[in-house]
């Protein structure tokens, strides 16, 4: 059975996530936010008076800090192929690496959502036979969610290990 | 439309004739669980019939379930071809399970009180993704120990001519737990008399307080529940445990009422657990439990000395040499703020052939994982573990199991990521062969 190299797989080549998740989700925010706004600014305003209205901006703020920490959190995701297996990295606070053996992949998923697919992005999931493996590399380009599909795929088969 | 009825294989079987009695029992105690819950108003509904109709009712009633338990036996069949047992069920939705055999996980042949008396038993194999209904319930007690001898030399990997002739594979006892040992075992676990602490003090506590000696009696029976499964219940699932060693792998014998029998084949087990709660400890007892994917089975030995449970653990573990692991302690400047009081239960070893980390002050457990079954790794940080310089260190394995090795050294944890993952690799390529005969 081919099972690649033995030892060290030499260094990891970091590979960040394109730009579009980035875009999709702070744009995302931006609209439940000002929409947020709107509606509390509205309600207190009618309300309570058109002094109380001006409450309606503290969303502002819950933007400005959601702004900074969707940046972050999608500079923290990262992921390497390396010679016998997968590394997956992410989190800011909570931070996870994950090493997935490319012999234990059971099968490979590329799911594409209606708001993704706009964006032009797709995720990448990778499933061993431990329901506990959450190796997920969301917010790719299609093309490259399939050449990482096929690549992975085909060295899943050469180094096949199962249970 | 039509649906293709699958090729009928030469060879179908039918299961045992008293099934039918078994498949009726379910709808009629359906019934009787209604009957009881509306008693009242099926009394009045009875009392307006006269006696002919109520016998005729009756008797209605018990040809409705017989006919159908026996027809869901009149179309049950199994066959073992070359690679599968097939199992073809249902009138209405047929439905036909093909169990592969080279994917065995485990064989187990049980006997409930009642199927004992009458001379039957249930035959199951798990195979990741079997469901409660692909067991062949029931066989008669002969045919359920022939076929499995059958399905466990078939999954070997000998020849089906061979297969049937082969028979029963010799086995070697290993281990028998003694009703004195485990009666022991059982009067020294804590949780036990806690909860019986518990069953006493908080229905008197309820009465105090609410005055209602229904609400108390309503307590006490979780509680009471709780107490039996694990003293009475387990004593009876648990008795005359013997351990056994075949060339099909390890046989599981157990049960005072109800028998079973498990047969484990080799390099099927994903992960040895060693429970010592605090009073066993001082005895040198553990209770060894392991995981199989697929299967219902937990519990490997329940209760002996350390060094019989090593003896065993050996067995299923080649190479795996609990003596010579060498657990180090989760450093003390970093865990003793993450995690007060507990850090000091927490250990790992990592071995040539296993991953073990340790947990547990008052009951110690200590989980044990071949490389060979390792499917991916993790490594994970909050924020206030950065800060204290330690990352909690996961394995996970083929049979739903997770496996932390908690608060070690932050560059020592990200070099046994790496190291764990290659360990895994490569260990899979030494490790034998699913059919294991050939």
């Amino acid at each position: 059975m081919e099972t690649g190299t033995n030892g060290w797989t030499g260094r990891a080549q970091w590979v960040g996530l394109p730009g579009g998740l980035l875009r999709l989700r702070r744009l995302l925010l931006v609209i439940w936010t000002t929409l947020l706004t709107l509606g509390t600014a509205l309600v207190l305003g009618l309300t309570a008076g058109p002094g109380w209205a001006a409450f309606g901006a503290l969303w502002l703020a819950v933007l400005a800090w959601g702004w900074v920490l969707l940046g972050r959190n999608w500079r923290s995701w990262k992921y390497a192929e390396r010679a016998d297996d997968l590394l997956i990295s992410r989190g800011v606070l909570w931070q996870e690496q994950t090493v997935v053996p490319y012999g234990r992949m059971q099968l490979v998923e590329v799911t594409s959502g209606p708001l993704e697919r706009r964006f032009g992005l797709a995720s990448v999931q990778l499933h061993t036979a431990a329901a506990a493996t959450d190796a997920k590399i969301p917010g790719l380009v299609p093309a490259e969610a399939e050449r990482l599909r096929d690549r992975l795929t085909e060295l899943g088969e050469a180094r096949s290990a199962g249970l | 439309m039509s649906v293709e009825e699958p090729p009928v294989v030469a060879g179908e079987r039918r299961l045992h004739v008293l099934t039918p009695l078994r498949r009726a029992w379910v709808p009629i105690a359906a019934t009787v669980g209604v009957v009881a819950q509306q008693g009242d108003r099926v009394a009045e509904w009875a009392s307006g019939l006269s006696h002919l109709l109520q016998a005729l009712a009756m008797a209605a009633l018990v040809v409705v379930f017989g006919t159908y338990g026996f027809l869901s036996w009149w179309f049950t069949h199994y066959a073992v071809t070359d690679s599968e047992l097939r199992i073809r069920t249902g009138l209405l939705f047929r439905r036909t399970a093909h169990i592969r055999l080279d994917r065995i996980q485990a064989v187990d042949v049980t006997r409930p009180l009642l199927a004992r008396l009458a001379g039957v038993a249930k035959l199951r194999l798990d195979v990741i993704g079997t469901e409660d209904k692909d067991e062949l319930a029931f066989l008669d007690e002969r045919d359920a120990v022939a076929l499995r001898a059958e399905l466990l030399a078939r999954a070997a990997g000998f020849a089906p001519a061979e297969a049937v002739a082969v028979g029963e594979a010799p086995e070697r006892e290993l281990l028998r737990v003694g009703p004195r040992d485990l009666a022991l075992s059982l009067l020294l676990t804590l949780s036990v008399w806690a909860a019986l602490a518990g069953g006493l003090v908080a229905p008197v506590v309820v009465w105090w307080l609410s005055a209602n000696p229904w609400a108390a009696a309503v307590t006490l029976l979780p509680i009471l529940g709780g107490v039996w499964a694990g003293t009475a219940g387990r004593f009876l699932a648990e008795y005359d445990w013997t351990v056994a060693e075949s060339p099909d792998g390890l046989r599981l014998d157990h049960g005072l009422l109800d028998r079973a029998h498990e047969t484990v084949p080799p390099g099927r087990v994903q992960t040895v657990k060693l429970v010592e709660p605090l009073l066993w400890r001082r005895r040198g007892l553990v209770r060894v439990e392991l995981a199989v994917a697929g299967s219902k089975n937990e519990v490997l030995v329940p209760v002996a000395s350390r060094a019989a449970a090593q003896a065993v653990i050996t067995r299923v573990l080649p190479g795996a040499d609990l003596a010579a692991l060498e657990f180090s302690p989760s450093p003390r400047a970093g865990s003793r703020w993450v995690v007060p009081v507990w850090w000091k239960g927490y250990a790992l070893a990592v071995s040539d052939e296993v991953f073990a980390a340790r947990h547990g002050r008052l009951c110690r457990r200590t989980e044990i994982v071949p490389h060979a079954k390792v499917q991916s790794v993790r490594l994970t940080q909050g924020p206030w573990q950065r800060a204290r310089g330690v990352a909690d260190v996961s394995v996970d394995t083929g049979a739903n199991g997770t496996v932390t090795a908690r608060l070690r050294p932050t560059p020592e944890a990200t070099t046994l990521l790496h190291t764990q993952s290659t360990r895994s690799r490569t260990s899979r390529a030494t490790s034998r062969p699913d059919r294991w005969m050939t």
